[in-house]
């Protein structure tokens, strides 16, 4: 991928921590690029890293963990920026005007005891910003993700509604026009009614400012619906990448397949659901091999001694895999239609190029 | 045993004065119907789901239904005994108010608010059983708790029994807390949300867990959820029916099948399109709500509570407020929309143009 394509390229990132037990290990080696314009989901349960990984994108892993590795930001024109070399006041000025995020956690949230314009206006003003002009955005984006601005800039962060809430602060982080938006769970605490909503706004938002969106969730039938590709995470370690649809219907790691056929569907019968059985690894046992191979149906001797590197399945579709030919053969997904639609799947992003 | 029904509920309404915090944006102290007029029966080892969104008053209705709140107005009876009844004027009981307390239990949103961070789970299990059981000697109820946990897969028993709740991952918080509330060998369980925090691929795991347990333990569920997709398991696994709230009423109820392949309320059919699926075609992207926002409840809309955000509301649905319109001979399962009666004078009312503030081209 060249320069101009890529917004984000993450190379031999590692993040650990060091606990009284040992080292927690809890990103492993990613190498990950994401493409100016694209959704690029990952997806993991908790505790796979996935959250440290976004962090990463932005310097905020939390002390004392440590990020290693490089995150190089590609700016739309200028010099690249290496993330984990920023000082705090460059991180500063990155972090809402190059990329922001939407955490979930208490990293970005109102404060409790100020009206939400004053959040507003306090974040135009420390970063040296017209105030008018940059009001007038807020107004703007405020209402392009259905809140009536006024009334919302006239509130205290607990007088919203959980959906409106995270509505504005979504508004909030693309004040100071970032180019890229990370967004860590943004909705795990919403109903689904809200959460769904939440993702057709932030496909409405990617075309209507041009965003770039890392979107991190566990929630892959929600991811589905908004993202161009999707990363999965395993055990700190990404196990597969690919365009939505490949992974849809093409899943080459038995862990994607196995997530994949655990997922809840309308269509598929009850009794035909199924879990993924054995339980999570440890951050600080090291397991030897391919970290899956403890629960992997199809793990040999090789994958119990020899870690599996990112292989190509085809374009742009890696797996982690040493079997990833086998992979669909071996675990059936339930849910999946015997052929791929023709058509490919419609998801919200349709029509857009990237 | 009587043929009452475990649980009755008939025309229940719970009404708030000035909720704290939830809807303060609105105004300073009105009342919140938080349920509205509801009727409903769950029989022995039924299984009921409601779901809705948060603020709909699903978990107030589940609450009320277990003897945890007390209706404004209608009464809620536990195998024909009225609870309110019971506790209030204890001398008239057939059933006194402690034993029906102990008999309807409940599993929480928050797992782990029902374990005390400072306890080993020993300590916590053994004092409600000591509570309800005084005549259980220790060695029962040691015998009792272990027997239990075995049952849900926490074994052995021991290693478990020493640890903290924080020690404990979510899947097993759950199983603790579901073992909690068999302890006292309750009749109902309500389950409000207690799967919701867990990780997709443990959810289906933990309603396994759940039916299997229905089963030993002769149990009938209230199980509540903002989840289509959960609801669905549970009620099909266990023949059970859905339930819809929406600002405090039940606006669909039916079994899966009318629920899932039927739906007659549009507001079932926006739930169903929240639950996205792996692999559908996508051909539903419409967004099927004109209004993302739940209104203020403390000042509901007239007509049809649902018409400022339903996608066909049409004139009359903003002055005329729908009855249940069943839609099987026995009159169980009904629908609050006018579009379930044929006949009604909806399909020649105009539709409503304006107001659409979603549109998702
Ligand atoms: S009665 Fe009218 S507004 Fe209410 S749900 Fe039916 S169509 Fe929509």
């Amino acid at each position: 991928m060249s320069n101009t394509d890529t917004i984000v390229e993450v190379s031999n990132l590692d993040v650990t921590f060091q606990m009284d037990r040992g080292q927690s290990h809890v990103v492993r080696d990613v190498n990950l690029d994401v493409a100016r314009n694209e959704t690029l989901g990952i997806i993991g349960e908790s505790g796979s890293g996935k959250s440290m990984l976004a962090s990463s994108f932005l310097n905020a892993v939390i002390d004392p963990g440590v990020s290693t590795g490089k995150v190089m930001y590609h700016p739309e024109d200028g010099a690249p920026v290496s993330v984990l070399e920023l000082s705090d006041s460059e991180l500063d000025r990155f972090r809402w005007e190059e990329v922001a995020m939407v955490f979930q956690g208490a990293m970005s949230s109102f404060n409790p005891v100020t009206k939400i314009r004053t959040q507003f206006r306090e974040t135009l003003q420390d970063h040296g910003r017209d105030i008018p002009a940059g009001m007038d955005r807020a107004h703007e984006l405020l209402e392009s993700v259905y809140l009536d601005p006024d009334r919302i800039l006239d509130s205290y962060a607990h007088e919203l509604s959980g959906g409106m809430k995270q509505r504005a602060l979504i508004a909030l982080s693309l004040l100071l026009e970032p180019d890229l938006l990370v967004l860590d769970e943004p909705t795990a605490a919403l109903d689904l009614l809200m959460q769904r909503s939440i993702v057709t706004l932030l496909d409405e938002l990617q075309t209507e400012y041009d965003l770039t969106l890392v979107f991190i969730t566990h929630d892959l039938p929600l991811l589905t619906t908004l993202a161009d590709r999707i990363a999965v995470m395993y055990a700190f370690n990404l196990t597969e990448i690919g365009t939505t649809d490949e992974l849809l219907y093409n899943a080459s790691h038995p862990y994607t397949r196995a997530l994949l056929d655990a997922t809840p569907d309308l269509n598929v019968p009850v009794d035909e659901m199924s879990i993924i059985k054995g339980s999570k690894p440890d951050p600080v046992d090291r397991i030897s091999g391919c970290s899956y191979s403890p629960r992997c149906p199809i793990a040999d001797d090789r994958c119990r001694s020899e870690e599996p590197p990112m292989m190509t399945v085809r374009d742009a579709h890696e797996s982690a895999c040493f079997y990833y030919d086998d992979a669909p053969d071996a675990v059936p997904i339930s849910a999946a239609p015997d052929e791929r639609p023709s058509s490919g799947r419609t998801t919200a992003t349709e029509g857009r190029d990237n | 045993m009587s043929s009452e029904p475990m649980l009755s509920i008939d025309d229940v309404s719970v009404a708030f004065t000035d909720g704290g915090g939830l809807f303060d944006i609105f105004s300073d102290s009105e009342t919140v119907r938080a349920v509205n007029d509801v009727s409903l029966t769950l029989g022995e080892q039924e299984t009921l789901t409601l779901i809705g969104e948060s603020g709909c008053g699903k978990s107030t209705l589940g609450k009320t239904a277990i003897g945890a709140q007390q209706p404004t107005s209608g009464t809620v009876r536990y195998r024909g005994q009225d609870i309110w009844k019971a506790r209030n004027d204890a001398g008239s009981a057939s059933i006194p108010f402690d034993e029906i307390r102990s008999a309807l239990q409940i599993i929480h949103q928050d797992p782990g608010s029902a374990l005390n961070p400072n306890q080993r789970l020993r300590t916590s299990l053994m004092i409600p059983l000591k509570q309800w059981y005084p005549d259980l000697s220790r060695e029962e109820r040691v015998e009792r708790i272990h027997t239990l946990f075995e049952q849900v897969g926490m074994s052995p028993p021991d290693d478990y029994l020493n640890r903290y709740p924080h020690q404990l991952s979510g899947g097993e918080t759950q199983r603790a807390v579901l073992v909690r509330a068999l302890l006292l060998n309750p009749d109902v369980i309500l389950a409000d949300e207690a799967i919701s925090a867990l990780d997709v691929s443990l959810r289906v795991e933990m309603m396994d867990l759940m039916l299997e347990l229905q089963e030993l333990f002769q149990t009938s569920y209230l199980f509540i959820s903002h989840d289509l997709s959960n609801a669905r398991y549970i009620a099909e696994k266990s023949g059970g029916r859905i339930a819809v709230m929406y600002l405090g009423e039940i606006v669909e109820i039916g079994s899966v099948d009318e629920i899932m392949e039927n739906p007659q309320h549009p507001y079932t059919k926006a739930l169903q399109w929240a639950t996205a699926n792996l692999y559908d075609d996508g051909g539903d992207a419409t967004f099927p709500l004109r209004k993302i926002d739940v209104p203020d409840p403390t000042d509901l809309p007239s007509g049809c509570h649902f018409h400022p955000r339903c996608p066909e509301a049409r004139e009359v649905c903003q002055r005329q407020h729908p009855e249940r319109i069943y839609i099987d001979d026995e009159e169980t399962n009904y629908a609050r929309c006018f579009r379930a009666d044929e006949q009604h004078e909806y399909w020649n009312s105009p539709e409503i143009t304006s107001g659409s503030s979603v549109d998702s081209s």
